[in-house]
C-alpha cells in the first residue's frame, strides 16, 4: 500500500485498516493499565423515586472491594449533559429512571464489583411515575425535574408558514395519518468504556470511547469539581458510536473513580446488559400528519405534530426535535405548513443523539404520507415527488431555505431510469407461490453541521516531522466512519504525499485542538475544511524555505513529490528530510481554524429551537428503492434489492463513500423490521443482543449505491458529509412497499411479521 | 490448574483458574486484545478464535477447555508486516469500519474458507451469520471474503 495513489477521488484503503484486522490497535476497550482496578455501578430498582438512605456497609467488607461511593463522594455539580446539564454522574436526592447509577463500586475485579452492587442497600420511597409523552405534558402528571418551569417539557416549538393547517381546506386531496416508532439501540459492538488514572502531577487522565473528548473535558471539570486543565480525555479509534457515545457515557464515573482510588488506575466497561440499560436510545416518536395537494398534484399544505420521548433526561434531545421539524415536510415544496413538536421527560430510557437525529422517524412519517396522497390522486409516487421536490432556491416546507447544492431532482431522475424501478411492475407480477412482492420508494435528505447558533468549529494541526513525514493531529474522533483516514487523503492530495508519508495521531486533549463533536455529518466537512488550510499553510513554509535554501526565486518553479520537493526548471530535488531540518520547531507545525457557514434566511422558528439548531445550511440528499417479498404465511418481510441514489457533494473516497451509504441503509432496515426496543413501565424488555434484534449477514441484501455527484462549494473539494443520510430512508421505502403489497398501512414501527401478518389477515378478512 | 496449550504456533504453560473465561484470559493475562467483546453471551462473534482450527466463541469457553489444544487468535494470522490474504481482502475491500468486530469477521472467514474454500456468496453470508458487524452493512466483508478465496485458491 506504500506508494498507492492518494488522490482525491481514487479508493485509497483506509489507513486504520491493517491495525484494525491483525488486532493490534488498541480501542479504548483494550487498555488494561499495569495495578488497575475495575469500577461499576448499581443502578436503580426504581423508574421514580426518592432516595432515602444508600447503606453501603455490607458492600464495603466484601474483601477486594476498594471503595463505594455514593453522590455525597462528588465534588463539583455532579451533572452532566450538553446544552442541558441534567443528568447526575451519581443520583442524589432521587432517581428518574431504571438505568441511572446510585452507587459506584471500585473493586480488584468485576466479580467483586457485581457482589458489592447486590449488598448495597438502598431505602427508596416510590413516586408517581409516567412513561407516556402525552401523558407526560398533562397538568397533573407527575415531574422529573422540578426545578424546570415547563415541567416534563424540554422544548417545544411551532413553524407556521403561509396559511399554515388552514390551506388543508383549499387542498382537493388530502390524507391523514398518526405513525408510533419505537426507540432504537445503538449496539455499537464496543459498549461504553474507558480507563482513568490520578497522575503523580493530579492531572486525571482518561482513555474513553467518546464522540467528544474536547466536550467531556469541559463537562467533566464541572461535574467533578476540577479545572479543565487537571483533565487530559484521549479519544482512540472508537466500536461504533452513531451518536450513542455523543458525550458523557461512563466518564463521569470512571472521573470519579480515579480521584478515589488511591492513584491506581481503574477501567469500566460496561456489560451488554448495562450498556442497554443506561445507553441512550433513537427518540421514539408519535406523529401525527395530514397532508393535501391541489388537482394537478402540487402540494399545498402539510400540519403536524411531532412529540417524542426524550426519557429521564435532556441528552440531545433539544437538537433532535429541532431537526425532526426541519426534516418534517421532507423535501417538497409546501407553501402552506404548520409543524408543532414537543420534546418530553418519561421516566423511560434516556433517548438521545443516534444518526440522523430525528429525521429518520419524520421522514418514515411524511414520506408515506406522500405515498398515500399519490396513490389518492392515481399518481406514479414518483412523479409526484419529481413534481413538488425542492430545487435551489426554493424553501422546503419546513421553511428551510435550500441555497447550496441541491440534488434531489437528479436523485430522483437518476431512479426513475434505473431497471429496478423501471421493471418493477413485471417483478412484482412474476411473485412465486405464497409471496407477496411490492417496490417501494422514499426520497429525503439530511441537514448536515451544528445550525446556526452554535459555532461549528474545527482546528485543524499538521506537523512536517525531522524524518520527513507529516503528522496529522486529527481533533475529531473516528467512530468507525473513516473521517481521520480520509484526512490522509485531503493531506496527501494538498501536499502530493503517498498515504505512508503521514502519521494519524487521534485526538487527545492535550495534542490536538479542539475540533467539535464526531456527529452530525460534520467530521470531514468541518475538519477537512480546516486541514486543507493548515495543509496550504505549511505547503507555502517548505517551499519558501526551499527558496531560501538557494532553490530559485519562485515557488511555481517548486513541486511538492513523495518525501521531496522537486525544482522544475533544473530537475533537482531536495529531501523533504533536509527541509525539516532546516525549520524551526514551530515553523515545522501549522494550525488552521475553520468555522462552519451558518444559513442567514429568516427566522421562522422560535427562538428555543433555533439555539437547538434550526435550521441548517448544508444539505445531502437521497432517494432509495426498496424491492421486498413477503412470505404469506409468515409475514415475514425479505429485502430483494436495494437503491440508494445520494447527493452527498462530490465523492472524495468511493470506498469510504460507499462503506457509510450501506452501514447506514443496514441500520435502517433493522429500523424498519426488526429493531425494537421494548420497554414496560420503565423496565427494559429487550435486554441483550438476543432479545433485540440487529441485521446479520442472511438478513440484507447487496445494495447499489449511485452517487449522485453535485459540487458543494463550501465542502473540501466539493463534499458533503454522509454519515447519516443512508439510514433516514428505509423504514419509509419499506413500508411503501408493504402497503403496496398488503393495501394496508401499518402505523406502528417495526413492521415485524407479526404486523405484517396482521395486515394480510385484515386485508383477507376484508 | 495448570494450562498447556499452543497459543499462535507458541507452547504456553499458564496457571489459571479453570474457570476463567478465554476471551478474559487472552485480554487480561495474555495481553492479546485483538480478541474482542462484544455481548458476553455468544451473540456477536467478535470473541472468535480458532481453536484446532475451528472457530469457537471465546466467551464462552473456560481456561480448563484450552488444555491441548492448538490456539490462533487473530493476532496469530500475519507474518511480521504481512498480512494474511484475508486480512489483506479486508483492508483494500474496505470491510472494515470502526473495526471492533474485524478480528472475529476473519476468524469466521477463516474458518469457513477451510471447509469451503470456493464458497458462493449466500455461503459466505451464511457463513459470517454468527458474527454481527454493526457499521458495514456486511456487503463489503462478503466482497472481501469473496476476493480472499479467489486469492488463495486452495491454498489454504
Ligand atoms: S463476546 Fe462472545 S459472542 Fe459476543
Ligand atoms: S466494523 Fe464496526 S462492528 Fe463491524
Amino acid at each position: 500500500m506504500k506508494d498507492s495513489t492518494v488522490a482525491i477521488g481514487t479508493a485509497l484503503p483506509r489507513a486504520d485498516g491493517p491495525g484494525k484486522v491483525c488486532g493490534t490497535e488498541k480501542y479504548a476497550a483494550d487498555y488494561y493499565p499495569e495495578g488497575m482496578l475495575w469500577a461499576g455501578v448499581k443502578t436503580s430498582d426504581y423508574a421514580h423515586a426518592l432516595v432515602k438512605e444508600i447503606d453501603v456497609s455490607a458492600a464495603l467488607i466484601i474483601p477486594g472491594v476498594h471503595a463505594v461511593l455514593i453522590h455525597k463522594d462528588v465534588k463539583g455539580s455532579n451533572r452532566v449533559g450538553v446544552p442541558e446539564s441534567d443528568a447526575p454522574v451519581l443520583a442524589d436526592y432521587k432517581v428518574c429512571h431504571k438505568g441511572d447509577p446510585v452507587a459506584l463500586i471500585i473493586a480488584e475485579s468485576r466479580e467483586m464489583v457485581s457482589r458489592a452492587a447486590a449488598a448495597i442497600n438502598v431505602e427508596y420511597q416510590a413516586l408517581p411515575a409516567v412513561f407516556d409523552p402525552e401523558q407526560a405534558l398533562l397538568p397533573d402528571a407527575p415531574v422529573l425535574h422540578e426545578n424546570r418551569a415547563d415541567k416534563n417539557l424540554l422544548l417545544s416549538g411551532a413553524i407556521n408558514k403561509g396559511k399554515g393547517a388552514l390551506a388543508l381546506e383549499e387542498c382537493t386531496f388530502s390524507v391523514e395519518s398518526e405513525f408510533n416508532l419505537p426507540a432504537q439501540e445503538h449496539a455499537y459492538l464496543e459498549t461504553e468504556t474507558g480507563v482513568a488514572c490520578l497522575n503523580d502531577d493530579g492531572v486525571l487522565e482518561l482513555v474513553a470511547s467518546t464522540q467528544t473528548p474536547f466536550r467531556d473535558r469541559m463537562e467533566l471539570a464541572h461535574a467533578l469539581g476540577l479545572p479543565a486543565t487537571k483533565i487530559k480525555i484521549s479519544a482512540p479509534y472508537l466500536g461504533g458510536g452513531f451518536g450513542g457515545k455523543d458525550g458523557i457515557t461512563v466518564q463521569g464515573l470512571l472521573g470519579l473513580a480515579a480521584l478515589n482510588s488511591s492513584g491506581r488506575p481503574v477501567k469500566m466497561w460496561n456489560s451488554r446488559e448495562e450498556s442497554f440499560k443506561s445507553s441512550s436510545k433513537r427518540h421514539p416518536a408519535r406523529m401525527h400528519y395530514r397532508l393535501g395537494c391541489k388537482q394537478d398534484g402540487s402540494l399545498h399544505a402539510l400540519s403536524c405534530r411531532i412529540v417524542l420521548d426524550t426519557g429521564a433526561y435532556a441528552s440531545l434531545g433539544g437538537p433532535v426535535l429541532a431537526l425532526a421539524m426541519e426534516h418534517a415536510a421532507g423535501v417538497y415544496r409546501i407553501e402552506n405548513t404548520y409543524i408543532e413538536g414537543f420534546c418530553v421527560y418519561t421516566n423511560n430510557p434516556i433517548s438521545g443523539a443516534f444518526r440522523g437525529f430525528g429525521a429518520p422517524q419524520v421522514l418514515a412519517a411524511v414520506e408515506q404520507m406522500i405515498d398515500m396522497l399519490a396513490d389518492k390522486i392515481g399518481m406514479d409516487p414518483l412523479e409526484f415527488r419529481l413534481k413538488n421536490a425542492v430545487n435551489r432556491g426554493d424553501e422546503l416546507g419546513s421553511g428551510v431555505l435550500m441555497s447550496r447544492s441541491t440534488g434531489i431532482v437528479a436523485c430522483l431522475q437518476t431512479m426513475q431510469k434505473h431497471p429496478l424501478w423501471i421493471n418493477r411492475r413485471q417483478w412484482e407480477k412474476d411473485a412465486p407461490p405464497f409471496k407477496r412482492r411490492a417496490v417501494g420508494m422514499a426520497a429525503g435528505m439530511q441537514g448536515t453541521g451544528y445550525g446556526p447558533v452554535v459555532a461549528d468549529v474545527a482546528n485543524a494541526k499538521l506537523e512536517l516531522l525531522v524524518d520527513g513525514r507529516f503528522r496529522i493531529y486529527s481533533g475529531v474522533a473516528d467512530m468507525g466512519q473513516g473521517n481521520n483516514a480520509t484526512n490522509v487523503q485531503i493531506a496527501g492530495e494538498i501536499l502530493g504525499q503517498s498515504a505512508a508519508a503521514f502519521e494519524l495521531l487521534q485526538p487527545d486533549t492535550e495534542r490536538s485542538l479542539p475540533s467539535g463533536s464526531s456527529s452530525a455529518s460534520r467530521t470531514t466537512y468541518s475538519f477537512g475544511n480546516a486541514l486543507q488550510g493548515a495543509c496550504r499553510l505549511l505547503k507555502e513554509r517548505i517551499l519558501t524555505r526551499v527558496c531560501q535554501m538557494g532553490m530559485g526565486i519562485y515557488q511555481e518553479d517548486l513541486l511538492l513529490v513523495p518525501g521531496r520537493v522537486h525544482h522544475i526548471p533544473s530537475g533537482k530535488d531536495i529531501p523533504l528530510t533536509v527541509i525539516a531540518t532546516a525549520m524551526t520547531d514551530s515553523e515545522r507545525v501549522s494550525v488552521n481554524s475553520y468555522t462552519a457557514p451558518v444559513a442567514r434566511h429568516h427566522e421562522i422558528v422560535n427562538p428555543a429551537v433555533r439555539a437547538a439548531g434550526f435550521p441548517h445550511l448544508v444539505f445531502c440528499f437521497a432517494c432509495h428503492l426498496a424491492r421486498i417479498e413477503i412470505n404469506e404465511l409468515t409475514g415475514e418481510v425479505t429485502i430483494c434489492d436495494y437503491l440508494a441514489c445520494t447527493d452527498g457533494g462530490r465523492v472524495l473516497n468511493p470506498q469510504l463513500y460507499e462503506q457509510q451509504i450501506q452501514g447506514g441503509i443496514v441500520q435502517g432496515i433493522g429500523y424498519a423490521l426488526w429493531e425494537d426496543f421494548k420497554v414496560s413501565a420503565g423496565e427494559i424488555l429487550s435486554s441483550n443482543l438476543s432479545t433485540y434484534i440487529i441485521p446479520g449477514s442472511l438478513d440484507v441484501p447487496d445494495i447499489i449505491s449511485l452517487p449522485v455527484e453535485t459540487v458543494e462549494d463550501s465542502g473540501p473539494f466539493g463534499m458533503k458529509g454522509i454519515g447519516e443520510i443512508g439510514i433516514n430512508l428505509p423504514y419509509p421505502a419499506i413500508a411503501n412497499a408493504v402497503a403496496r403489497a398488503t393495501g394496508r398501512r401499518i402505523k406502528t414501527g417495526p413492521l415485524s411479521a407479526e404486523r405484517v401478518w396482521q395486515a394480510l389477515q385484515a386485508e383477507e378478512e376484508q | 490448574m495448570l494450562i498447556r496449550f499452543y497459543l499462535n504456533n507458541q507452547l504456553k504453560e499458564i496457571n489459571s483458574d479453570p474457570d476463567k473465561r478465554v476471551v478474559d484470559l487472552l485480554r487480561e493475562n495474555l495481553g492479546l486484545t485483538g480478541t474482542k467483546e462484544g455481548c458476553g453471551e455468544g451473540e456477536c462473534g467478535a470473541c472468535s478464535i480458532l481453536v484446532d482450527g475451528v472457530s469457537k466463541l471465546s466467551c464462552l469457553m473456560l481456561a480448563a477447555q484450552l488444555d491441548g489444544h492448538n490456539i490462533i487468535t487473530i493476532e496469530g494470522l500475519a507474518d511480521g508486516e504481512k498480512l494474511h490474504p484475508v486480512q489483506a481482502a479486508f483492508v483494500v475491500g474496505g470491510a472494515v469500519q470502526c473495526g471492533f468486530c474485524s478480528p472475529g469477521m476473519v476468524i469466521a472467514a477463516l474458518d469457513l474458507l477451510q471447509r469451503n474454500p470456493h464458497p458462493q456468496r449466500s455461503e459466505i453470508r451464511q457463513g459470517l451469520s454468527g458474527n454481527l458487524c454493526r457499521c458495514t452493512g456486511y456487503q463489503k466483508i462478503v466482497d472481501a471474503v469473496e476476493a480472499a478465496a479467489l486469492e488463495m485458491g486452495d491454498k489454504l
